[in-house]
């Protein structure tokens, strides 16, 4: 065993490859050993939209950004301190984000003058000076792959496809991983070809040693994060989103069913809750994006929970069915994993861009509320929250996650299904009008919610539209003074959906200016006002679960500070609704990058505006 | 817990069994709204008409419409209904039959929406086999939008959208629903009420998608399209009747009928047929192979106005709704879904204590 292990409180990996060379599954390996030994992470994988692009090239390139510490932390990391590249397309696309001094370490095995050229280098950049500035391990990682498995029988291609895995294990061994958990995940993963699983094992255990004995690496330790004491597993968004709308619907004791149409990003949830019809789970593939909302918009008629997967290209197309909700006023929940926009835009990268269209995306006057989760792990609680005012308050709400959500994750303390909120919802069973009349649109004197009176019900027949109806009776009504009457109900119904206080955080009580995020910035903009804190200057940050209805306290907040930053992965879409909402300027930061803001950025851009205040 | 909806709904104690509806039960208290003369009003009667013979509780019928004149008929049903938005009954209605088995589900739906704007959710909606029964007037016209053509209009067709003309082919809505392999098809006339009857009830007992064609008078923009069938003469001449197990013979005295070409196999007409002539063809709905009842729905391209008229094509194959049923079920007795089990799931296989 290495006798000295170097100390590091935190540590941002990078694995970069072509997008067929499992860079992902190795990402998401040293993710589950890292979790498992204890440390605090993030998450950020980037993958090209195209299934398999042609190898080699630099719009194939995949990878995974690990950022683990022994501390709490809440991204994963601006610029990588290790870059594992590969492929010379990987060192490539990567090299502009890597801080002077990074290690890399890069398979030379490809860096023929074919492969280079391929790239656009002319020369070779690992002896050109290009890495001057860098620590470089330079290692035929696949021709010692093919040599650990020489003797297996494999073909040489077959064989080759274990590089992976002798990358993580190298990784491993510097990082003090534990291996048991990889072990037998890939003698799981490939159980129907024992011999694949024993080479994949091998080249793991192959990588390791060579770490241990070359004396070329140094081994790392980053301890365990004190995190708040509870019971922890890993989590991505997707399936901490799924989770919690399976959660939320066992909570309001009603099915669910979700009808949707596969769009990247947010098809994972489609798959996860497929798998869960023992838990009262339907899924309906549809044949659009239209059908998907319409047979969830049915289905809720039916007394289930009805819910739509989708990203932005896929709100435009369920925007009339979400109207209809609107008008119907029965529950639904839309969940919409934010991508690059406008039109089928960037597939697979993240942006906020879609809070004006959740917000306003209808004909008419059809408020909607409007939830968004914060981290991966959050995506849960924000389900439920979605699931809560859609139940309590006959409503479509959209759910906002987004790219970076979907497929990032982190140590997650999960809750028990006790410790959720009560969501029961009771149908009515019984007339609720004079001499035993129906009323479908008599409403609760607090919540405005009108009764949910599902078929079934001996004595509540009634019909429902999308043309107006009348208060109460809801029968077509083209009255003036009704119509005026209900476009103002509907919006008194959403305006006045409970939702707690923004809450802020200002240790001093004295900072001048506030920093107010929605959604995924969460983590970057918490990291960059830690940053702005430890260079001493006063910043007080809020962020909001709520877009739509704000918090009633909001108001106050913002008048409280000299100046008030938002950042937004848009043009500046909640500047909009602030500034038009309480007449506050606003100083809005906004990047469309496809990628979360770097927090190094986001705090340079803070102090400024700190220090011209 | 589907069932548990179903139960909670009907949960709310019936003081005493009800009496068996009549039609007058299944009228509400609107007031019809339909043009004076449309042929609407015959196919309300008739529905209202055969629903108590149904054997379903008032309260389990749910009707879903879409948009246009015909996606009114949920306002004048006292039933469960939902008027929806153009084109999308068809998949509103699938997410309401998956979901509550006990429901007898209903869709009105005309021509333009069924086969312009909702054209996807319809033949998708019948490849399933979704437990539906869609009611499908068809009145070759826009008539709320005020009469432009329609995606059954047929061609060279002047309207207000088409003064030249329309260059539009028309679909022919059987012989859709039968490309789309629809397991009931049937076409029938909304002045026939005694057919509408007879065809409606078979479609409502069928399992899974039924699809029914009703030809239907818009008097306003399109009338008389349908004139040719409604004289008893026309009807004897041009009406193609569809009856299970019985020879497919029209015109005076059954001279003409359906028979196969013994050469190609097609189907043909022909006058001057004696009794007992072997080449007519019996009808059967049954028949496996769709493209028996294909051809006979499109006996018009012989004559256009040749109109087969009744069950065109009746199988069984399980409907959508009992296969997903079985997988739920089947889903839930290899392992529990109790909040136990649920808990187990977000715990994972790899988590950890701090």
């Amino acid at each position: 065993m290495s006798v000295h292990l170097e100390q590091l409180e935190r540590v941002v990996i990078r694995i970069a490859g072509d997008s067929g060379d499992g860079m992902q599954l190795t990402g998401d390996r040293f993710t589950h050993e890292t979790a498992r030994f204890g440390n605090d992470l993030s998450t950020l994988p980037n993958f090209p939209a195209e299934i398999r692009a042609p190898a080699g090239t630099l719009h194939g390139v995949s990878s995974f950004q690990l950022h683990f510490a022994d501390h709490d932390i809440l991204t994963p990391g601006d610029r990588p301190d290790v870059l594992v590249a590969m492929n010379p397309a990987a060192l490539k696309a990567n090299l502009g984000d890597l801080p002077r001094g990074a290690t890399i370490i890069v398979d030379t095995h490809d860096f023929t003058p074919r492969a280079l050229a391929r790239v656009g280098w002319t020369s070779d950049p690992l002896t050109d000076g290009t890495l001057d500035a860098f620590t470089v391990h330079a290692v035929d990682l696949t021709q010692l792959t093919l040599d650990a498995l020489a003797d297996t029988g494999l073909t040489r291609k077959d064989a080759a496809r274990a590089k992976n895995m002798y990358a993580l294990g190298l990784l491993s061994w510097m990082y003090s991983r534990p291996v048991e958990g990889t072990i037998r995940f890939l003698r799981q993963k490939f159980a129907k070809t024992p011999r694949i699983a024993e080479a994949n094992v091998r080249a793991f255990k192959a990588g390791w040693n060579y770490g241990e004995t070359t004396e070329a690496f140094v081994a790392h330790q980053v301890k365990p994060a004190p995190l708040p004491p509870g019971e922890y597993r890993n989590i991505t968004g997707n399936l901490a989103l799924a989770y919690g709308l399976i959660a939320g619907a066992r909570r309001a004791g009603l099915p669910l069913f979700l009808g949707s149409y596969p769009i990247t990003p947010a098809s994972d949830i489609l798959h996860e809750l497929s798998k869960h019809k023992r838990f009262g789970v339907t899924t309906f593939q549809a044949e659009d994006e239209i059908a998907g909302v319409g047979a969830a918009l049915g289905a809720s008629f039916g007394g289930a929970l009805g819910v739509t997967t989708t990203s932005g290209p896929g709100v435009a197309l369920k925007s009339e069915t979400i109207g209809l909700a609107v008008s119907l006023e029965l529950p639904l929940v839309v969940v919409d994993v934010q991508r690059g926009g406008p039109s089928t835009g960037l597939p697979t990268k993240t942006e906020q861009a879609d809070l004006l269209q959740a917000m306003f995306g209808r004909n008419g006057e059809a408020p909607v509320p409007v939830v968004a989760p914060r981290s991966p792990a959050d995506c849960f609680d924000a389900a439920v929250e979605a699931i809560r005012i859609a139940t309590a308050y006959r409503t479509p709400v959209f759910l906002l996650s987004d790219g970076y959500l979907a497929n990032g994750s982190e140590p997650w303390r999960f809750p028990a299904l006790e410790q959720l909120p009560d969501l029961t919802v009771e149908f009515l069973t019984a007339p609720n009008g004079p001499d035993g009349t129906f009323l479908p649109y008599l409403r609760d004197e607090t919540t405005l919610a009108r009764p949910w009176a599902v078929p079934g019900t001996p004595g509540l027949e009634h019909r429902v539209g999308g043309i107006e109806k009348a208060d109460g009776t809801g029968h077509i009504s083209y009255d003036p003074d009704n119509h005026e009457r209900m476009v103002r109900l509907r919006d008194a119904k959403v305006r006045g959906i409970a939702v707690p206080d923004v809450e802020v955080d200002d240790p001093g009580a004295d900072a001048r200016v506030l920093v107010l995020g929605w959604g995924s910035t969460y983590g970057s903009i918490g990291a960059a006002v830690r940053r702005v804190r430890r260079a001493g200057h006063a910043v007080a940050r809020a962020h909001l679960r709520h877009v739509n209805p704000f918090p009633a306290n909001l108001g106050q907040v913002l008048a409280r500070y000299d100046k008030v930053v938002v950042p937004e992965m848009n043009l500046g879409q909640l500047a909009l609704l602030l500034r038009a909402r309480y007449v506050v300027d606003v100083v809005s930061v906004t990047q469309v990058r496809g990628m979360p803001f770097r927090a190094a950025d986001l705090a340079q851009t803070l102090q400024g505006v700190i220090e011209d205040d | 817990m589907t069932d548990t909806v179903a139960e909670r709904a009907a949960g709310s104690v019936r003081a005493l069994p009800s009496a068996p509806p009549k039609a007058k039960d299944f009228k509400t208290d609107q007031e019809v709204r339909w043009c004076p003369g449309c042929g609407d009003y015959a196919i309300l009667a008739a529905v209202q008409g055969f629903l108590p013979e149904l054997g379903v509780p008032r309260e389990n019928i749910v009707f879903i419409s879409g948009i246009g004149c015909s996606s009114r008929f949920p306002y004048y049903m006292n039933t469960y209904g939902m008027h929806s938005i153009h084109g999308r009954a068809p998949a509103i209605a699938t997410g309401l039959s998956t979901s509550r088995p006990d429901l007898a589900v209903f869709v009105v739906t005309g021509d333009g929406d069924a086969l312009s704007i909702g054209g996807n959710h319809l033949i998708h909606a019948l490849r399933r086999n979704v437990n539906l029964t869609i009611l499908l007037f068809n009145n070759r016209i826009y008539g709320l939008t005020k009469g432009q053509y329609s995606p059954t209009s047929e061609r060279g067709k002047v309207t207000k959208s088409s003064p030249y003309g329309s260059l539009d082919n028309p679909f022919n809505p059987v012989s859709l629903a039968l490309g789309a392999e629809a397991t009931f098809v049937a076409r029938t006339l909304d002045s026939d009420r005694k057919h509408l009857t007879s065809v409606l009830r078979a479609a409502a007992e069928h399992e899974g998608a039924s699809l029914v064609e009703i030809y239907q008078n818009c008097n306003i923009f399109n009338d008389g399209a349908f004139d040719l069938l409604k004289s008893p003469e026309g009807a004897r001449e041009w009406i193609v009747p569809l009856v299970h197990g019985e020879e497919i013979r029209f015109g005076a005295g059954g001279d003409k009928a359906v028979v196969r070409d013994p050469g190609t196999g097609a189907l043909t007409v022909a006058e001057g047929v004696e009794p007992g002539d072997p080449r007519v063809v019996v009808h059967d709905a049954h028949a496996a192979d769709s493209s028996y009842a294909y051809a006979l729905s499109r006996l018009p391209e012989r004559d256009p106005r040749l109109t087969p008229m009744g069950v065109f094509r009746s199988v069984e194959r399980p409907s959508y709704d009992r296969l997903l049923r079985e997988q739920m079920e089947a889903a839930r007795n290899e392992a529990p879904g109790d909040d136990a089990a649920l808990n187990a799931l977000i715990r994972g296989g790899d988590s950890w204590t701090l």
